[in-house]
This record gives structure tokens, C-alpha cells and sequence, in this order.
């Protein structure tokens, strides 16, 4: 990105847009930017330096877990001689750092940073807007979510360590204050950091639904907007709807903390001592917890899926197979998660009836989403198939996506769930069907749209080494965690060297360790990739893909309200490719129909 | 059937098609709308809370008509008539709301000053009632309530079945959720076995957030707090209004040409009205 060129495009005429040509100084253009594009680049870099922090956390509990408490320099450079005496990690430690690594995996990343990056980015361009409904709220909402980063990442920083009940503070870890080292001021630091993510990925959310219903340009029916639209519309409704719960539920934990109620707290012995904290109840915690909590799954999962639509159909030089029950089976996905959260308390000693319940609403998941696994595979078929490194990402995702998706099965279903609940085969599944699907969708979004987001195009060579050297990796580390979780191996211990049940099974987690220092390692030609694009890559044409929607029309290099001209109009849908009787194998969205063509979908 | 034509595009109005908004409404308003959901569901999230934990100690949950019967300068126990004018009020300031929104719509901005400053004065008596509940329900009664080491709460009575402080001048202990009617002479604790609990207990008056002379505490603690966070919803309702009513005054909206921002505060404001209506439904009806 030069920024030379874009300081002078951003002073190009464009009668549509008067407000746009006020000056323009290095923080109202950088830093307090409200203009979508450069807003969705913030939230990308932010969640990139998270990302980065939370893998390396991975690579160091992942060491201890392998070679349990072995000396390990590098653990000590990191975390220092407090958390690493000697190099050999503090319990205390490992328990903050699997605690931090899935809060910022999950919320940072695969929240703040998939959806804020590409719904900013996308929106406007694809259905043809100027820009966001509201670009101070916009604005709002990066820099809360960035406020969140810092605090949250300087939790990493106090004396007595961050939160470490796990990513789902379950009290009472997280509500006694003296429960743990990290339940002090690293669980104070976490919520804080929490209510300031949730109130940015509202103010996010808000724009999103608004932008999409009223801003879209003229023919841009919302049967004719590309699937990564409509996954942003949903996942912004989802995040509306659930949000709000966890923030109920953090509010509460918060005067249980801090000023004496017992919503969450009873019959509580510390050193001996009973606590005057008397009838709450912890299950209550977790039933607001995963209300929020399961929507959140696809929160994270639906953009990934929104997006590999749109770069398999692109690729495949094909229709999306089943455009409208694309559709339905997001909607149906969305509502179903909401009527789930049940399975992750099979074991909280919930009525096997109500149990059965949530294993009956739970398995009909399972139909939505085969409709959608099919759904890509029967894009591909004979298609006229380009293996661009997005691609790739987007093949890996539907991989991942069913064989998560399989595991999730067997968890759905409480009688099996109950003999594995709170093992690594709930690790195996959840990473798989979660993590990598969404990473990968994160993935397949940059390589796909970095010509859109920065006017260069990414090396290919390296996109395919990261891409092989991640995905056999990825499921290097996380297939065998299945066998592990079969054979009883219970999730965020800190070493299972003292059961000799498990002795036979220290071969595995090596394994697995060194699969995920590769998958750590194969993310370094990522990150140079990146960087070193942004500035040294090729300059990209203005559809580097040949494909049809409205992003591609706009010029190359950035301009406020986006179309130097007037707003095009939208003739048709997105995914008119390989057409019978045309010439060129792609249609874009403004080419109005010919006398006598067909409007097939 | 040769008809080719049938699928070139035919220009018909449709309000989803794009270009224009399919409900007629500004993204501000449409953006309001979507946080009043939100909103709504932090409070189903609360009230389902309570529901459930009140579900949980049914038989030892307080009687809201018991501890709510407190009216200004007036000595005896009304139940629940306060709140009840409480409630009175806010819906009214609700009215008064509706009638400034319809004002606005007439761009008559006097109206819109007269009905939107009754609003507010509606907002603050609402404030004001709540602190002076809250004030009551924290303060107590003069009998108060022994709590035993277990958490359980007994009141002494007299003959009449009126809360008394001094087991001299009554005649034993009940628990502190039940009534001395007919049928419930079998709870009442007596002679001896009063002297021995009364010894074990502690007398405590009020309410506070670890424990209430009315019954279970977590009652105290989900009456503070979703009637205090409510209350904080009333109260950012009532500085909001103030700020689009000092706008008024200037006259901003009548240079814009709309009052679509008091249309916006109003929907804001009947939502919180809203909200009132089931904390005060589920609080102290049921």
C-alpha cells in the first residue's frame, strides 16, 4: 500500500460524497479513521498481533504438556524467571495461559477479528454503499475492541497473573476474588476487557444489520446478495440476541465479586472458613453462559462459511449449488443455536429428560449443516477448479468442517457425551470444527480479498507452503487429541504424569506438541507473506479473480464512498458463472440481462 | 409459449429490492429498534435468573405484598400501593411521551416542549419513588427479624399475628415467609424452643446484599439489582430526554425539518416503560 497513491486518490472528485473531501492528517486517515475499509484493516491487524500472542501461549503449554515439567529456556525468556522459574512453567501459569489462549482465540480472533475485519470491509462494497450506516459508531466499535486487546493482553502483566478458571470463568473460580492467584485482579482485568468487547461488537453488530437492510443499492434484492452477506447479516443478529445474556451473567458475577451477593455462590469453605455467601447457585452461571455461549460458536463459524461460498463458487468457475438453502440453512443454523446450549451441562446433573431435549435439538444441527457440506462439495463437482491459496483455505474448511462436524455427533448425543465430557476429545472436536474451520474461512478471506484490502496480491508459492505445512499440521495436532480424550485424558490439566493410566499415552502428546510448534512455525511465511505484500507485493489488477461481485468494480486504490462515480446498479445475482450460450465464463452483478437470458436461480 | 419476455427484468416498486429502505425508516431509528432487543434480552437474561432461582426456594421466598406496604404520610401498611403509583406514573410519563412524539410529527414545537418537559418530570418522579422504596426496603421494620447461622429468618408474633420485636410481647416465632392464618398455627414456634432458636439467632434489621429481615437473600439481592439496573435505564432515559429537550428548546429539529430524534428517545423511553411493567409484574404481583 503506498501512501502516496492513496493520499492523492483520496482527493479525487466524486460528486456523491462532499464531506469526503475534507483534509485528510495521519490520524483522521489512520488511526480515528471512519471509513469502513480502513476500519476492517485495524480490526485485521489487531487480530493478527492477537492471534500471534495467543499461538505462542499454545506452543507453551503445549510443551509442558508433552515434556512435563522439563526445562525449557524459551519458556523462561517469555514468562520470565516468576512464571518459569528455571524453565520450567508454574501451574498457576499454565492454568492462565490455556485460560488466555481460548478468550482471545475466541473472542479476539475468531470474533472481533473474522467478523469486524471482513463484515467492515464487505458490506459496503458488496451491496453497494458508500459506506457504513453510521462510521463514528463504526469507529466506536474498533476502538473499544481495541481497548479490549490492550487490557486484556495487560492482564498478562500484573503480579498475580491472568484469569485462569478457564475461558468460561466458571464460578466460583472466577467470583472469589482468593480462589486462585488469577482470580484477583487478572479476573477483574478479564471482565472489564469483556464488557468493553461486547459493548464494541454491539455497536459492530448494529451497523452491520442496518447497513445491509436499508443501504443496499438499487436491484440488490436480498435474494441477489453474495452468501458472505447474508452470513454477516446473521451473525450479526446472532451477536445482538446473545451478547446481551453473557452481559447479564457478567454483571451478576461481578457484584458476587465485589459486593457480597450470593447469585452465583453457597456453601463455600475456604481454608476451613465458611463463607456467609448462601443460595446461588453456579449451574445459573452457566446456563447464561452458554446462551451466549453456543450462538457464539457460529458467531465465529458463520463469516467463515459466508466467506468460503463466495471464494469456492468463484473458483470453481460455478453457481454456488443451492443458493437459497445456503440461505435457509444459515437461518435455520441460527435459530437452532440458540435452543442448544444444554449439551455442554449434560453432566451438571440436568433431568436426562431435558437432556434428551437438548440432544434431539442439537442433532437437528446436523441437518443445516450437511446441507451445506454437500452443498460445497456439489460446487466443486466438475467445476473448472483454481487452486488459489484462498481456495485451498476454503476446501480445508469444508474438511474440517465435516470431520468436526462428525465428532460433534457423538458430543451431541448426552449418553456419549457424559464418558468424554471435559476430555480432549471435546478439544479434538471443538478445535476442529470451530477453530481451524473458522481460521481456515479467516484464511481464505485474506488471501481472497488482500488485492481488495491493500491494491497488492500475496505470493502464491508461499500461500501453498502455508497452506499444506497448516493444514496436515492442524490435524496432526488436534486428530490424535481424539484418542486421547477416548482414553480418559481429562482437558486443562497441568500434567498427567501421576496416573499411570496414562503413561502408555505420552507418545501421543509429543506428537501432538511437535505438530503444533510445525503449525506454529508454518504461520511465520504467513505472516511474511502478509507484511511483506503490503508493501513489495505485485500491484493487483481491479478483478484479480474474475468474479462478479460489486467489490470488484470499485477502483483499486481506496477511495472515500468507495465508487468515483455514481453507485452501480445490480442487474443480477452474484454467482452467474460458466453460463450457458456466454462468452466470458463470469457475469458480473451490473451486467443487466440480455434479450431473452434466463434468470436461472 | 414463446415467451422470451417474461424474464426481462419488469420495473415494479418492491421495497426489498434494493435502493431504498424496506421500511421507510432511517438507519438510526432501525439501529434503536435492534438495540432495544438487545436490551430486552440483558433483561430476559436477569428476570430469567430470578425466575429461576426463586423456582429454587419457593417455599422460603418472601411475600413481595409483606415487605412493600410502606405510603407517604400515612402510618399504616397499604400493600403494594406505592409501587403501584410508581407504575401509574411511569406509564403516564409514557402518554406524555407519545403525545411530544405526535407534537413533532405536527412540528408544532411548543407541544413538543410542554409534553416532553412532563416527561421528564414523570422520569425524575420515578427516580425518585424507587430511591425512596429502595430506602424503606434497606431501612426495615421496627420488629426486624432474627437469622439464624443456617441463613433461615424467623420474625416474632403476637396473638394478632402482628410482627413484634420482643418475644415477651409475643407469643412465639414463625418463619419469615409465612403467614399466621388458619392452617399455618402448626409453623408457629413457642415457649422454650423460641428461647433456645432466638439465643442461637441474630437480630438484623433492613436489607442489604448479604441478607434481608424479609426472607431469603437472594431476594434482597435480585431486588437491587434489577430494579437498580432498571432504575439506571430510567435515569439515562431521563438525562437523554433532557438533552434532546434542551436541543428542542434551541431549535435544532425545527431547522432540520423532523423530530425524528425525540421519535427515537420515545421508543427508548417506552421500552423502559416496558421492561417496568415485568420487573414490576414478576417482582411483586406474582
Amino acid at each position: 500500500m503506498s501512501m502516496d497513491s492513496l493520499h492523492t486518490h483520496s482527493h479525487s472528485h466524486d460528486d456523491h460524497h462532499d464531506h469526503a473531501h475534507e483534509e485528510e492528517n495521519f490520524f483522521t486517515k489512520y488511526i480515528f479513521s471512519q471509513d469502513h475499509k480502513m476500519i476492517g484493516k485495524q480490526f485485521l491487524i489487531t487480530a493478527i498481533v492477537m492471534a500471534v500472542l495467543a499461538m505462542m501461549m499454545s506452543v507453551f503449554f503445549r510443551l509442558q504438556l508433552a515434556w512435563p515439567m522439563q526445562k525449557f529456556p524459551i519458556l523462561e525468556f517469555f514468562l520470565g524467571e516468576k512464571w518459569a522459574p528455571e524453565g520450567v512453567l508454574d501451574p498457576n501459569m499454565y492454568l492462565a495461559l490455556v485460560t488466555i489462549h481460548g478468550t482471545i482465540m475466541v473472542f479476539f480472533v475468531l470474533t472481533g477479528g473474522l467478523s469486524g475485519t471482513f463484515s467492515n470491509l464487505l458490506i459496503p462494497l458488496q451491496i453497494g454503499a458508500r459506506d457504513m450506516a453510521s462510521g463514528f459508531l463504526n469507529m466506536l466499535s474498533y476502538w473499544l475492541f481495541c481497548i479490549s486487546s490492550i487490557i486484556m493482553v495487560s492482564s498478562l502483566f500484573i503480579e498475580t497473573g491472568p484469569a485462569s478458571g478457564g475461558w468460561t470463568i466458571y464460578p466460583p473460580l472466577s467470583a472469589l476474588p482468593q480462589a486462585m492467584p488469577g482470580s484477583g485482579l487478572g479476573m477483574t482485568l478479564w471482565l472489564i476487557s469483556m464488557s468493553l468487547f461486547i459493548a464494541g461488537s454491539l455497536l459492530g453488530s448494529l451497523n452491520y444489520i442496518v447497513t445491509i437492510v436499508n443501504l443496499r443499492t438499487k436491484g440488490m434484492s436480498m435474494t441477489k446478495l453474495p452468501l458472505t452477506i447474508w452470513a454477516f447479516l446473521i451473525t450479526a443478529i446472532l451477536g445482538v440476541l446473545s451478547f446481551p445474556v453473557l452481559f447479564a451473567a457478567a454483571l451478576l458475577l461481578i457484584f458476587d465479586r465485589s459486593f457480597g451477593t450470593s447469585f452465583y455462590l453457597s456453601d463455600i469453605y475456604i481454608g476451613g472458613e465458611a463463607l456467609t455467601n448462601n443460595g446461588g447457585s453456579p449451574i445459573l452461571f452457566e446456563h447464561l453462559f452458554w446462551f451466549l455461549g453456543h450462538p457464539e460458536v457460529y458467531i465465529v463459524l458463520l463469516p467463515a462459511l459466508g466467506i468460503t461460498s463466495e471464494v469456492i463458487a468463484t473458483n470453481s468457475r460455478k453457481p454456488i449449488f443451492g443458493y437459497r438453502a445456503m440461505i435457509g440453512s444459515m437461518l435455520a443454523i441460527g435459530f437452532l443455536s440458540f435452543i442448544v446450549w444444554g449439551h455442554h451441562m449434560f453432566i451438571t446433573g440436568m433431568s436426562p429428560f431435558l437432556g434428551s431435549v437438548f440432544v434431539f435439538t442439537t442433532l437437528l444441527i446436523a441437518i443445516p449443516s450437511a446441507v451445506k457440506a454437500f452443498n460445497y462439495i456439489t460446487t466443486l463437482w466438475k467445476g473448472n477448479v483454481i487452486f488459489t491459496p484462498a481456495m485451498l483455505f476454503s476446501i480445508g474448511l469444508v474438511s474440517s468442517f465435516i470431520s468436526g462436524g462428525l465428532t460433534g455427533i457423538i458430543l451431541a448425543d448426552s449418553a456419549l457425551d457424559i464418558n468424554v465430557h471435559d476430555t480432549y476429545f471435546v478439544v479434538g472436536h471443538f478445535h476442529i470444527v470451530m477453530g481451524l474451520s473458522a481460521i481456515f474461512g479467516m484464511f481464505a478471506g485474506v488471501y481472497h480479498w488482500f488485492p481488495k484490502l491493500f491494491g497488492r496480491m500475496m505470493n502464491i508459492k508461499m500461500g501453498y507452503a502455508h497452506f499444506w505445512l497448516t493444514f496436515v499440521s492442524a490435524y496432526g495436532v488436534f486428530f490424535p487429541m481424539h484418542f486421547l480424550g477416548l482414553a480418559g485424558v481429562p482437558r486443562r490439566y497441568y500434567s498427567n504424569s501421576a496416573f499411570p493410566m496414562f503413561d502408555n499415552l505420552v507418545d501421543i502428546n509429543v506428537i501432538v506438541t511437535v505438530f503444533a510448534i510445525i503449525a506454529a512455525s508454518a504461520q511465520v511465511i504467513f505472516l511474511f507473506n502478509f507484511f511483506y505484500s503490503l508493501f513489495r507485493g505485485p500491484k493487483a489488477t481491479q478483478n484479480p479473480w474474475n468474479s462478479n461481485t460489486l467489490e470488484w468494480t470499485t477502483p483499486v486504490e481506496h477511495v472515500h464512498g468507495n465508487w468515483p462515480g455514481a453507485i452501480p446498479e445490480v442487474h443480477r445475482w452474484p454467482y452467474d458463472y460458466s453460463k450457458p450460450g456466454e462468452e466470458s465464463d463470469f457475469i458480473p452483478q451490473t451486467v443487466p440481462y440480455k434479450d431473452g437470458e434466463e434468470d436461472h436461480h | 409459449m414463446a415467451h422470451a419476455h417474461t424474464t426481462t427484468h419488469v420495473e415494479k416498486p418492491k421495497s426489498w429490492a434494493g435502493g431504498t429502505s424496506p421500511f421507510g425508516i432511517s438507519y438510526g431509528k432501525m439501529m434503536m429498534w435492534f438495540f432495544l432487543i438487545s436490551d430486552a434480552f440483558t433483561f430476559s437474561g436477569l428476570l430469567t435468573a430470578y425466575g429461576f432461582m426463586r423456582h429454587k426456594f419457593t417455599d422460603v421466598w418472601p411475600v413481595a405484598g409483606d415487605v412493600f406496604t410502606h405510603f407517604p404520610f400515612y402510618d399504616g401498611h397499604i400493600e403494594l400501593a406505592y409501587v403501584g403509583l410508581m407504575t401509574f406514573i411511569l406509564i403516564m410519563s409514557s402518554v406524555t411521551m407519545v403525545l411530544a412524539v405526535e407534537a413533532g410529527h405536527r412540528m408544532n414545537k411548543n407541544g413538543v416542549i410542554l409534553w416532553m418537559a412532563l416527561t421528564i418530570v414523570g422520569g425524575f418522579m420515578f427516580v425518585g419513588s424507587q430511591a425512596w422504596e429502595w430506602y424503606h426496603f434497606i431501612h426495615g421494620t421496627e420488629h426486624g427479624a432474627y437469622i439464624t447461622k443456617d441463613n433461615s429468618v424467623f420474625h416474632i408474633v403476637d396473638a394478632h399475628g402482628h410482627m413484634v420485636k420482643e418475644l415477651k410481647d409475643g407469643i412465639g416465632i414463625k418463619p419469615a415467609n409465612v403467614h399466621l392464618v388458619k392452617g399455618y398455627e402448626e409453623h408457629l414456634i413457642k415457649g422454650a424452643d423460641a428461647e433456645k432458636l432466638i439465643g442461637e439467632s441474630r437480630w438484623i434489621q433492613g436489607a442489604n446484599l448479604q441478607e434481608n429481615e424479609y426472607g431469603h437473600s437472594l431476594f434482597g439481592d435480585f431486588f437491587f439489582f434489577i430494579t437498580g439496573f432498571h432504575g439506571f435505564h430510567v435515569f439515562s432515559g431521563v438525562v437523554i430526554n433532557i438533552i434532546i429537550f434542551v436541543n428542542v428548546l434551541q431549535g435544532l429539529y425545527d431547522k432540520r425539518g423532523h423530530y425524528e430524534m425525540v421519535e427515537k428517545v420515545g421508543l427508548y423511553w417506552h421500552f423502559v416503560d416496558l421492561v417496568w411493567v415485568f420487573v414490576f409484574t414478576f417482582f411483586y404481583l406474582l
